[in-house]
């Protein structure tokens, strides 16, 4: 499973700034990024090579920030390649919150970062089909 | 002036009279009402010690509080059979508070709404558009009855349809507009945009009221609507509208003395202030029959002036309100407490808010922001949580309070503390 982290934020100007700051000034790297928004706030989504500590700072610097899992999977970068492991999802009847994509690839991959309302079972759903998922411990220093 | 003999009254004569209606009220209540004669004898005093006018300072107030208690009608000194008419004013935390009058209440207050009117310029020719909300609001039906007595033509239209408003204004030729000052700012734009020149219209005056008003907000009204502007007052708990009013001097408020005894207390204290001192207003209602109130701490702050006026009335004046010896706030003519707000919030986010109460004037509408810092407790990843928390907030006060306003999640650590507590309201409305 991969740790994301989620920060609320007003949508006022500057605050993208200063959530950024912060964790560049304590030495944490940003993996992945969405932004989910309304007319007022967002919510910030991060993938970020040091989740725990990131948490804390951002708390601590007056963020409101929590842990949320979400699942990393691989998927073949080629056209389909995405709606064929979707389908296995809605096969299963398991609905999709959001999904985003990593910007790197680890391999031909592309990687996919989703999250949904049973997350163990869309984990057991993906296995079965040889869906290659991925832990955190390896997509945060990718 | 509508009834000369007790409005012009010599003032000795006028204070013997309120000392004898005063002590028929005490009687009155202490025979009926165990919750007063109680919270006397928690005093240690009796209505026997009243033996001067002045003596009512050694009297207990009572507040909007004590209305709760005795929800709905058990501060009522007349029986249920005698009970013509009830009104009610929205409630902090839901329970709201019940008036009640008697035949002869519902005739004081169209006697002193008849004055108020007649303060105001109108006589038996006037077209009276009463665009106070009709109902359980004292406003629309406290104006109509006074409007009545007087034997003007009443158009009983109610408070909205503004555009009907000003129609009608315009064809049944009203000379006289009966609103809150903040309503009659919306009428004057409507009458703009409209583009009807105000002096087509028979208007001549308004009497506006149930909402505090600036002389700077008197102007505008005067000269966008081309009237004479007049300020009324009254609160629901003591009768409604009629408690005082304006008179053409436009200088203080006429109190209807010989039905009201008025006091100005220090709000921290409760000592009671000389002429002249602002400080809380306190009113005894000394001919009401269904609920009489003794000593009722209205939290407006304003001052008396018992100088006689060039109009030949003796009653004494009060200046307009300038506040609230509370944080009450008055928002499209509802009142609304912070603690309203917080205990709603404590409700649905299941933690201790830290909130801000935003007020602002756009054009002449009240706008009212709630804003909200996020907390752990309230703080999900999911945007449709988060939405659903902000409609639950803005449901559940439009339920409260009948008002709707705009709610907005906002970060922690960004609502301005002073000395680590929160500011809990900025108003912005400069009025």
């Amino acid at each position: 499973m991969v740790k994301q982290i989620s920060i609320f934020l007003e949508n006022k100007c500057g605050r993208l700034v200063d959530v950024t700051r912060t964790l560049g000034r304590y030495n944490i790297n940003i993996r992945a990024l969405t932004i989910a928004d309304t007319s007022d706030f967002g919510i910030l989504r991060l993938i970020v090579d040091q989740p725990d500590k990131a948490v804390e700072v951002l708390k601590s610097e007056g963020f409101m920030a929590s842990e949320t899992e979400v699942i990393a999977i691989e998927v073949p970068d080629q056209p389909g390649g995405l709606a064929r492991v979707l389908e296995y999802l809605e096969e299963a009847g398991i609905n999709i919150e959001y999904l985003y994509s990593f910007v790197e690839k680890p391999e031909e991959d592309a990687l996919i970062l989703m999250r949904v309302e049973n997350i163990a079972r869309a984990v057991e759903v993906f296995r079965v089909n040889n869906v290659k998922v991925l832990e955190g411990e390896r997509l945060y220093l990718l | 002036m509508w009834n000369p003999k007790y409005e012009s009254m010599d003032r000795e004569e006028l204070e013997r009279l309120q000392f004898l209606r005063l002590k028929e009220t005490l009687e009155r209540i202490y025979q009926r009402l165990p919750y007063y004669k109680e919270t006397f004898h928690k005093k240690g005093i009796e209505p026997g010690d009243i033996k001067s006018l002045e003596d009512i300072s050694l009297l207990p107030f009572f507040t909007k509080e004590d209305l709760r208690k005795n929800y709905p009608y058990g501060l009522f000194a007349a029986p249920m059979s005698e009970v013509v008419r009830v009104h009610s004013s929205s409630g902090t935390t839901g329970i709201p508070t019940v008036v009640g009058y008697t035949a002869r209440d519902i005739e004081t207050w169209s006697e002193l709404m008849a004055r108020t009117l007649v303060n105001g310029g109108a006589s038996r020719d006037s077209v009276i558009q009463i665009a106070y909300g009709y109902g359980l609001f004292t406003g629309g039906l406290g104006a109509h009855y006074g409007a009545e007595k007087i034997g003007a033509t009443v158009v009983p239209i109610s408070g909205g349809q503004t555009i009907r408003q000003v129609r009608i204004m315009k064809d049944f030729g009203t000379t006289m507009l009966a609103c809150t000052p903040s309503y009659a700012l919306y009428i004057a734009e409507t009458i703009e945009e409209m583009e009807i020149n105000p002096a087509e219209l028979k208007l001549k005056s308004g009497v506006f009221g149930a909402e505090p008003w600036s002389e700077g907000m008197r102007q505008v009204i005067e000269s966008r609507l081309q009237i004479d502007a007049f300020d009324i007052y009254g609160l629901s708990e003591v009768i409604g509208p009629g408690v005082s009013s304006e008179c053409a001097q436009k200088n203080g408020l006429h109190i209807c003395e010989d039905h009201f005894i008025a006091e100005i207390i220090d709000p921290a204290t409760g000592d009671v202030l000389s002429n002249g001192t602002a400080g809380e207003l306190v009113l005894t209602s000394i001919t009401k029959e269904a609920l009489p109130v003794i000593r009722y701490r209205t939290g407006d702050i304003t001052r008396l002036d018992r100088e006689p006026c060039p109009c030949g009335r003796t009653h004494a004046r009060m200046e307009k309100v300038s506040g609230r010896s509370d944080d009450m706030l008055i928002i499209r003519g509802v009142n609304v407490f912070p603690s309203q707000i917080e205990t709603i919030l404590l409700e649905i986010g299941n933690t201790e808010p830290h909130y801000q109460i935003v007020v602002d004037r756009q054009g002449s509408l009240d706008i009212m922001e709630v804003w909200v810092e996020v907390s752990e407790q309230m703080f999900s990843d999911h945007i449709r949580g988060l939405e659903s928390l902000e409609n639950a907030i803005y449901s559940e006060i439009e339920n409260v309070l009948g008002i709707s306003a705009r709610v907005r999640l906002v970060e922690p650590k960004t609502i301005t503390r002073s000395e680590g507590k929160a500011r809990r309201v900025i108003d912005k409305r400069t009025i």
